[in-house]
């Protein structure tokens, strides 16, 4: 993974600088709080329902047992000991005091990290696949794309006060992990005609209250072209996107206002200048540079069954259980990819424990290389596992919570934070999730009916990505009651779409109700091995609505 | 409101003048960029430096065949939240090859002042009351850039590769 | 904040974070600012609840709070509470972490 030259940890420094400047004006008086908020949103800082929220930025995803390691002290001795990974790979902690920040920015930055642009008008983490560099078919490792864009986007002079915010995601395959057709900019790593590395740049998706996926705006743009027209993108929006609404002021908002065509026609106007600009030349060298952070760590040869493995499955079910959903294909013999739930039964999605964390930590350290990513789905991976060591490993992620089998299952949730923590909420999401969680419980009944993917938001904002729920849930305030409008048939992977609201909401304490009926509906009709998304796709939303809203 | 311009506080000695009022004489001024297309021929024969302002909605590109004749183009901030003069400050230095001042005009504050001038704004309408030493620390605070502006800064990526 | 305010609210009381720590404080007869809803001072009707919102403002100014607004109130059996759910949470702490904030003090 990257680490910090003198020139990354100078900034990262200076900017650690600023910022307790900043907090110096501010608690002296010499700063509003109109002005300082931009600037403390810029590093991450939001005020929220009981207190302050800081988010850390994790590139990309990527961390090391070190890094993990660090963001359990933090939770301990900043915090009230656990952090919260959310739907951008990145962490959150939700009890930080103003005057303690620039300390934890000072601990963060002694690790390489930060938490430089994680909220602002301005371009946020860019996020990416979590089997970067472990799953087969890659067209190359799209983190070094993903560094790239982060260096350039970092305290861009000409971008740090856009419309609004700006989100970045990168694919490395046709496989998409990332979500990129719901980013601001998404891009699809291809085969340019000459055989390299090129990219598919799709512009102008988004969840929120204006659900829209991304056109293609860029084909086959050439690697050393990616910056150039990047930045033509971003000058096209800085310059037209929308200041007079704060709702409209997405890029979303402009491509659809102006069309994919006179989008691409404006990018590609402003990239006719800017690919010739020097300044805007990837040095073949810097890409090198980076490329060496992302080889291959030092694999073994393995036979690609391991008999110890193998053993394991047939004499521990609860393992064999785990293996058929958590553990997925690597592309070398005898490793696996192996994903750690956050979403034990009762617990609360994408949450874990300072405890928790240094347990993920060392195993980081131990079996996969010392590297783990986060997942946009509040999810763990542990990329590069030897198959002989996913026994140890679950044993060890069982007996700190951290071994449910239900990756990708009907319990595996994305929930953004909701009304239990957000300002922004209208309503709780939290123990919509639990309910619903121990609704389904029974894991023989959660295998029985496959993918299924529960996505849940406390507000219109869509943090919890409902848009892109194959069942979606989105609270709603009715008068002052907490209500649950359903969308079905969402998808955030290559084959996007948005979530059909199915009828009016349910209250919470018929939630679950709903969504049992949504899924006896489904098992009632599929047909061979349909998971609910492929039934959906084949049915439509009516004979789940008939079943939802009998009249008697 | 203070003037700073290529790191000192300077006097201020130019007049904004509405788009219906008498331009007064032997002083530079700055008219909009409505007045400026209406009255061009007149305003290039003034014995005294002439300066345009463009709100946050006009880009630069408006007065591209004028940039040899006027001699500051302010831009205006009406809120510090408002990005837009960034990118057209930089396409009149990097694009249009202006030479003339830029003059960032409005809500502009300490911490919008470096990048500001990375676009290339080389004045810059302060708060009343801001030091020099203020100023210089704002300009400071960051030591390395990693983007390459038309402001000739050697960026992190050329002093990696530097042989 | 402003969205949530119910503009159709009578009975209402202000409500801030703190600067320091964003603690959740309530503005009180005192003039200052306690952790506790119980000590906040309650206004009622339109022009009431505007002039406790006029003197509660300056504690932005005075680098004590962030953000105040008013927000509605009942009594619940003499007891002062808030009349809406988001502002029951955020006295009490997240329903689903009965051991953190305020609710974990009390309890």
């Amino acid at each position: 993974m990257y680490r910090y030259d003198e020139f990354d940890h100078t900034l990262v420094r200076e900017r650690v600088a600023q910022f307790s400047g900043q907090v110096k004006r501010r608690l002296a008086g010499e700063m509003t709080e109109d002005q300082f908020k931009p600037l403390r949103l810029m590093n991450g800082l939001y005020l929220q329902l009981h207190a302050y929220m800081l988010r850390v930025a994790v590139p990309y995803g990527t961390l090391s047992g070190k890094q993990m390691h660090m963001l359990a002290h933090i939770a301990r001795k900043y915090d009230k000991g656990y952090g919260h990974f959310t739907t951008r790979q990145n962490i959150q902690y939700n009890w930080p005091k103003l005057d303690e920040v620039p300390a934890i920015l000072e601990d963060l930055a002694s690790v390489e990290m930060h938490a430089i642009q994680t909220s602002g008008n301005c371009i946020r983490n860019v996020t990416s696949d979590q089997y970067a560099g472990a799953a087969a078919g890659e067209i190359d490792d799209p983190r070094i794309w993903s560094e790239i864009i982060r260096q350039w986007s970092t305290f861009h002079p000409e971008f740090t006060y856009l419309p609004r915010k700006f989100k970045f995601a990168v694919a490395g395959m046709r496989e998409d992990r990332a979500a990129i057709r719901f980013h601001d900019i998404g891009i699809e790593l291809v085969k340019g005609v000459d055989g390299k590395v090129a990219f598919d740049i799709y512009a102008g998706g988004g969840q929120g209250r204006t659900p829209m996926i991304a056109p293609l705006i860029g084909t086959a743009v050439p690697a050393d072209d990616l910056i150039a027209y990047v930045e033509s993108i971003l000058r096209v929006y800085n310059m037209n996107g929308r200041r007079d609404n704060l709702y409209k002021a997405r890029i979303k908002i402009l491509v659809h206002a102006i069309g994919a065509e006179e989008m691409k026609r404006q990018v590609e106007e402003e990239f006719s200048h800017a690919k010739n600009d020097p300044n805007l030349t990837l040095p073949a060298a810097e890409i090198a540079r980076i490329r060496t952070y992302f080889e291959a760590p030092a694999f073994e040869t393995l036979p690609d069954i391991s008999d110890a493995f193998e053993k394991e499955k047939t004499e521990n079910k609860r393992f064999a259980d785990w293996v058929h959903t958590n553990v997925a294909t690597h592309k070398m013999p005898g490793y696996a990819i192996a994903n750690i739930s956050l979403k034990p039964i009762g617990g609360v999605a994408g949450d874990a424990s300072a405890d928790q964390m240094d347990v993920v930590a060392d195993l980081t350290n131990e079996f996969s290389f010392d590297e783990v990513r986060v997942t946009h789905e509040q999810n763990l991976t542990l990329p590069h596992v030897r198959k002989q060591d996913l026994f140890t490993l679950w044993q060890k992620l069982d007996a700190t919570s951290l071994g449910d089998a239900n990756l990708a299952l009907i319990t595996d949730h994305i929930v953004c934070p909701g009304l239990d923590y957000c300002a922004l909420a209208n309503a709780r999401s939290i123990p919509i999730s639990q309910e619903i969680a121990e609704r389904f419980e029974d894991l023989d009944r959660q295998h029985n009916i496959g993918e299924l993917k529960i996505k849940i938001s406390g507000c219109i904002n869509a943090c919890g990505h409902h848009h892109a729920g194959h069942i979606g849930i989105l609270g709603v305030d009715k008068k002052g009651t907490e209500f649950y409008q359903v969308s079905l048939g969402g998808s955030a992977d290559e084959t996007p779409s948005v979530g059909e609201i199915v009828g009016p909401a349910f209250t919470e304490d018929k939630i679950a109700d709903a969504i049992e009926t949504i899924v006896e509906t489904y098992l009632g009709v599929r047909i061979g091995g349909e998971r609910f998304l492929d039934t959906y796709r084949r049915i439509g939303k009516e004979p789940f609505k008939e079943k939802l809203y009998v009249t008697n | 409101m203070s003037l700073i311009r290529n790191g000192s506080i300077v006097d201020n000695d130019w007049v904004n003048v509405g788009d219906d009022e008498t331009l007064p004489a032997d002083v530079p001024v700055f008219v909009s960029l409505t007045r400026w297309l209406a009255e061009r021929e007149t305003l290039m024969g003034r014995n005294t430096p002439i300066g345009v302002t463009l709100s946050s909605s006009e880009a630069p590109e408006a007065i591209i065949d004028d940039l040899d004749r006027i001699q500051v183009i302010a831009l205006q901030f009406p809120t510090f939240k408002d990005g837009r003069g960034y990118s057209y400050a930089r396409l009149l230095r990097e694009r249009y090859g202006f030479e003339g001042e830029i003059r960032a005009s409005g809500d502009v504050l300490y911490d919008q002042w470096f990048a500001m001038s990375r676009c290339g704004v080389d004045a810059f309408e302060v708060p009343e009351g801001t030091t020099i030493e203020a100023f210089n620390e704002a300009m400071t605070e960051f030591s390395l850039v990693y983007q390459a502006t038309g402001d000739g800064r050697q960026t992190v990526m050329q002093l990696r590769h530097r042989s | 904040m402003a969205q949530h305010t119910n503009k159709r609210a009578t009975t209402q009381a202000v409500t801030a974070n703190r600067l320091i720590d964003g603690e959740v404080v309530y503005f009180t007869k005192a003039g200052d600012w306690s952790e506790k809803l119980t000590d906040a001072v309650v206004a009622d009707g339109k022009e009431d609840c505007a002039a406790l919102f006029a003197h509660a403002e300056p504690a932005v100014a005075a680098l004590l709070v962030v953000e105040p607004y008013l927000f509605e109130v009942a009594d619940e059996d003499g007891t002062l509470v808030p009349a809406s759910v988001r502002e029951k949470i955020r006295m009490a702490g997240p329903t689903i972490r009965l051991d953190l904030g305020k609710q974990a003090v009390s309890a």
